[in-house]
């Protein structure tokens, strides 16, 4: 038999050789196939998020390096390295061999800064993709379950941050820990057991940081590394959000191409907030644990300061009137401590579930997969501000006593004032973006009506002068008319004749929301517009 | 337009229309009146699209960027060997991070700002269109999947054999129990926090001494409107737990004007000659109260700003601490040192649960 295949041996490419050399042993051009051209939508506040996670592969790269010169002990040394001012000062093998890392090993400064400006930013940068998918609504179906996932990464990476900033075993550290251990005494019932297992025996004892050490190279890191990828697979599976506009609906994706254009641009990212980190970190001093010293339970200087992610917590702490403990049940009951962990605790699940309380409110189930401008959401935009409020008002706190003394105050004042932002500022808050909000769109329905200012002014043969109004392009048009109100639910009984207290709760949330609403132009009021002689 | 959810398409013309979702849009208000999407604006080319000198140019900034990036690895690497910092001169090691910083900054920036350059100015300006598809699947994959547990239970009885389940149910809650008690052993066995917690190195006739030196106090050192950090005189000697007794045993001591202090009727004799000792762990959250304001005799805890008067026994005049610094009852000895009357009466630092 002789047929014509006999497939002569072609010449071909070292990538393409390569290229089937390794797909013939795993499959993956489907894998490519599927991913490689993704439309990948394009805007600048999605890099918040990338930001985030590039910090976090820099804060890996970095932590790496130093677990290899890092010795989390803390067995008594007397110090007998570079620096001079601490030589023959007692202090932990971890004090010491963090000092080694900044004055006997080449580089170890520029890396152990470069971890905690990266660890820094790295909880900035979730902190701002927060904002970003809250003010634009990027939480709603079918993005709920991510929210919550994002919630636990920004959680897991305060985790991260506060056990590594104990690492040292400075006499910062060693007092934010002191405060902790005295935070953790507070629980009802447990505390002191929980104290008690956590520094094994008594407070500081010799375990903890070897301890903070398993948690912070170990098992916060392995939970961060599988939520991030939980939280990216899920956003190839639902696709990115993007912004109205043109040609964009909320059936497709528009976008560069992941290849090769996204992951160009990506890549470089990455590279840019490593470069960006080790910018920093080459010029700026961070943590200077050499000007602290070894922890000593006695001594603490004026003006200390937690990273920042940790102010919130502390300034609550500091935010409560005296006298807030009581002996009851011949118990000790301290609400100086608990009311703020509480008050933390109510805000987190309220911002957690927050998805669900919307979409219960909307009754909506349909995917939404165009983001919301914050001004067309005008409630979910106040709350978000009021939110903002209370944890910046809590934040402050934390420098209570650098804001009384940089500015001439008095503590008191400056606490009194304080706890009103904290309680008072997030009402205030409200009101006012929402009525900024409803001002915005009052406005893009002006210039939809009457198109923008165009800045040429005409006068008319009676004498009078105008400013010639130019209408809008159908492009411009769309990106201000493309998005959707809701009305207040309407209650009516269910199919056994009775209105339920969840109807109710419903309908009375849902006219919070929607009572106040501005519905976007249609093209009825436009062409009746153009009527008018203006 | 042709749309394949694969490989996007080139954006060639408008796609208005979307398939009606079959899910319950709730409160939303569908106008009938609304706006029709345009469709995609005209492509805008780029300079470097139309202009083979700015294209040239964009070119040869990004390799540029590349090659920047290698001068900086390099320089990175010269660094670490021309900047030691093995004199014990901090200088150096300031420099040796600067310059080692500074090669590994250009070295990152180059490729990551070459890269993105590349990307916006001569990769392909194209944007390509994906169709999204409903995220739970067709309804056919999603009865497919519901027969899969369907099948799954039938076949195994999960739901049918109930006693089997349940017992199994409750095997699985009780298994991780003995990996939970097994943590107990992260504290002593033998120890009870709550003893420990209610006693201090104090005991009666220990000298009160400098921290950190451990030198003895003479209450004839102790002069008017002064502070003194102290400690029990021989922690300093302590083979292990020092600083776990130091954190409970730290105490300040002050003296005032005998006229100024206002003592409570069983404490008249805790002080010598307007000298008192008091707990310096705040009883809030434990922090050393470290800063005493000598012309208003009040003591201020830096963390958290609570502030105690020590004319008026130590109670808290402002912030979230509630009870007053407890005080160390001190005396005078034979040599005319400072030594504890007995341990504190209460525990000291933070509250705890079954302190009362």
């Amino acid at each position: 038999m002789s047929t014509a295949t006999t497939n002569a041996p072609q010449k071909r490419s070292f990538t393409a050789a390569a290229s089937v050399y390794v797909n013939e042993r795993t499959s993956i051009a489907g894998f490519v196939k599927e991913l490689g051209r993704k439309a990948f939508p394009d805007h600048w506040s999605f890099l918040l998020g990338e930001v985030a996670l590039f910090a976090f592969v820099v804060v890996l790269i970095s932590g790496t390096f130093l677990t290899f010169f890092f010795q989390a002990s803390m067995a008594e040394v007397h110090y007998n390295g570079s620096y001079v001012p601490l030589k023959g000062v007692e202090m932990s093998v971890a004090m010491a061999s963090t000092l080694d890392i900044s004055f006997d090993i080449r580089g170890g400064l520029f890396v152990r800064q470069m971890h905690h400006w990266a660890a820094l930013l790295f909880v900035a940068a979730i902190g701002l993709h927060m904002l970003r998918i809250f003010f634009t609504g990027a939480f709603r179906k079918p993005r709920e379950l991510n929210w919550v996932i994002g919630f636990v990464l920004f959680i897991l990476a305060m985790a991260e941050g506060f056990t590594g900033y104990s690492l040292p075993d400075d006499l910062l550290s060693g007092n934010g820990l002191a405060i902790i251990n005295g935070m953790i005494k507070g629980f009802p019932l447990v505390g002191t057991w929980m104290s008690f297992l956590l520094f094994g025996g008594e407070f500081p004892g010799t375990d903890i940081v070897g301890r903070l050490y398993t948690l912070h190279i170990l098992l916060l890191p392995a939970l961060v590394v599988a939520f991030v990828a939980l939280h990216l697979v899920f956003v190839v599976v639902h696709k990115h959000t993007q912004y109205a506009g043109p040609g964009k609906t909320p059936g497709n994706a528009v976008g560069p191409p992941i290849l090769p254009v996204y992951a160009a641009k990506a890549g470089g990212f990455f590279f840019i907030v490593f470069g960006v980190l080790a910018l920093i970190a080459s010029l700026f001093t961070i943590n200077p644990i050499w000007n602290y010293g070894p922890y000593d339970p006695s001594p603490v200087s004026a003006g200390t300061q937690p990273d920042w992610y940790i102010g919130f917590a502390d300034g609550a702490l500091r935010l409560i009137p005296p006298g807030w403990e009581f002996v009851w049940l011949d118990r000790t009951w301290s609400f100086n401590i608990l009311v703020p962990i509480i008050a933390i605790g109510v805000f987190i699940v309220l911002a957690l579930m927050y998805p669900f309380i919307e979409a219960w409110v909307k009754g909506d189930k349909r995917e939404h997969h165009i983001a919301d401008r914050p001004r067309n959401a005008p409630t979910r935009t106040a709350i978000g501000a009021a939110g903002v409020t209370f944890y910046a008002g809590l934040w402050a706190a934390a420098s209570s006593d650098l804001l009384a003394t940089h500015f001439s105050l008095t503590m008191e004042g400056v606490i009194h004032a304080l706890q009103a932002v904290v309680i008072l500022g997030p009402f205030v808050a409200y009101f006012i973006t929402k009525r900024v909000c409803i001002a915005l769109q009052k406005k893009d329905r002006e210039i939809v009506l009457h198109g923008f200012e165009s800045g040429r002014i005409v006068k008319l043969p009676g004498g009078e002068f105008i400013e010639v109004h130019e209408p809008l392009d159908e492009y411009e048009r769309w990106r201000l008319v493309s998005f959707e109100t809701y009305e207040p639910l309407m209650l009516r009984p269910n199919s056994r004749g009775k209105i339920t207290f969840g109807q109710r709760l419903r309908a009375g949330m849902s006219r919070w929301f929607f009572e106040d609403r501005i519905a976007p132009v249609t093209k009825g009021e436009l062409e009746a517009g153009h009527g008018e002689h203006h | 337009m042709a749309q394949d959810d694969h490989s996007g398409t080139e954006i060639a013309a408008a796609d208005s229309s979307h398939a009606a979702p079959a899910a319950s849009p709730g409160t939303a208000l569908i106008a009938q009146d609304a706006f029709e999407n345009p469709g995609f604006p005209p492509h805008r080319p780029r300079v470097t699209d139309e202009d083979p000198k700015r294209e040239k140019r964009a070119q040869r900034t990004v390799y540029t960027l590349f090659y920047l990036s290698i001068v900086g690895s390099v320089w990175a690497i010269a660094a670490y060997m021309l900047f030691p910092m093995e004199s014990n001169n901090v200088g150096d090691v300031r420099l040796n991070n600067l310059f080692i910083g500074l090669g590994a900054t250009l070295a990152l920036l180059g490729i990551g700002f070459g890269a993105v350059h590349w990307a916006k100015s001569l990769m392909y300006d194209v944007e390509l269109v994906d169709e999204r598809h409903p995220i739970g699947g067709s309804p056919e994959t999603q009865a497919a999947a519901v027969k899969v547990f369907q099948d799954a239970d039938r076949e195994s009885g999960f739901s049918r054999r109930a006693v089997i389940r349940n017992s199994l149910i409750g095997a699985l809650l009780v298994f991780p129990l003995p990996a939970v008690v097994l943590f107990r052993g992260l504290a002593p066995q033998d120890q009870n926090p709550i003893e420990l917690l209610s006693h201090t190195m104090w005991k009666k006739g220990t000298r009160l001494a400098l921290d950190p030196s451990g030198a003895p106090i003479k209450a004839s050192d102790v002069t008017m409107g002064s502070a003194f950090h102290v400690i029990p005189e021989g922690l300093q000697d302590l083979e292990h737990g020092k600083l776990d007794e130091k954190a409970k045993a730290a105490v300040l001591l002050m003296r005032l004007d005998p006229k100024d202090l206002n003592e409570l009727p069983e404490r008249k004799d805790w002080s010598y000659d307007g000298i008192v000792a008091y707990s310096k762990i705040c009883t809030h959250v434990g922090c050393p109260v470290a800063l005493y304001e000598q012309h208003t005799h009040h003591l201020l805890c830096p963390c958290h700003q609570s502030q105690f008067d020590v004319s008026n026994h130590c109670e808290v005049i402002f912030g979230p601490a509630k009870r007053p610094l407890p005080q160390l009852p001190i005396a005078v000895d034979d040599e005319g040192y400072l030594i504890a009357q007995s341990d504190f009466t209460e525990p000291v630092g933070p509250s705890f649960w079954e302190r009362h």
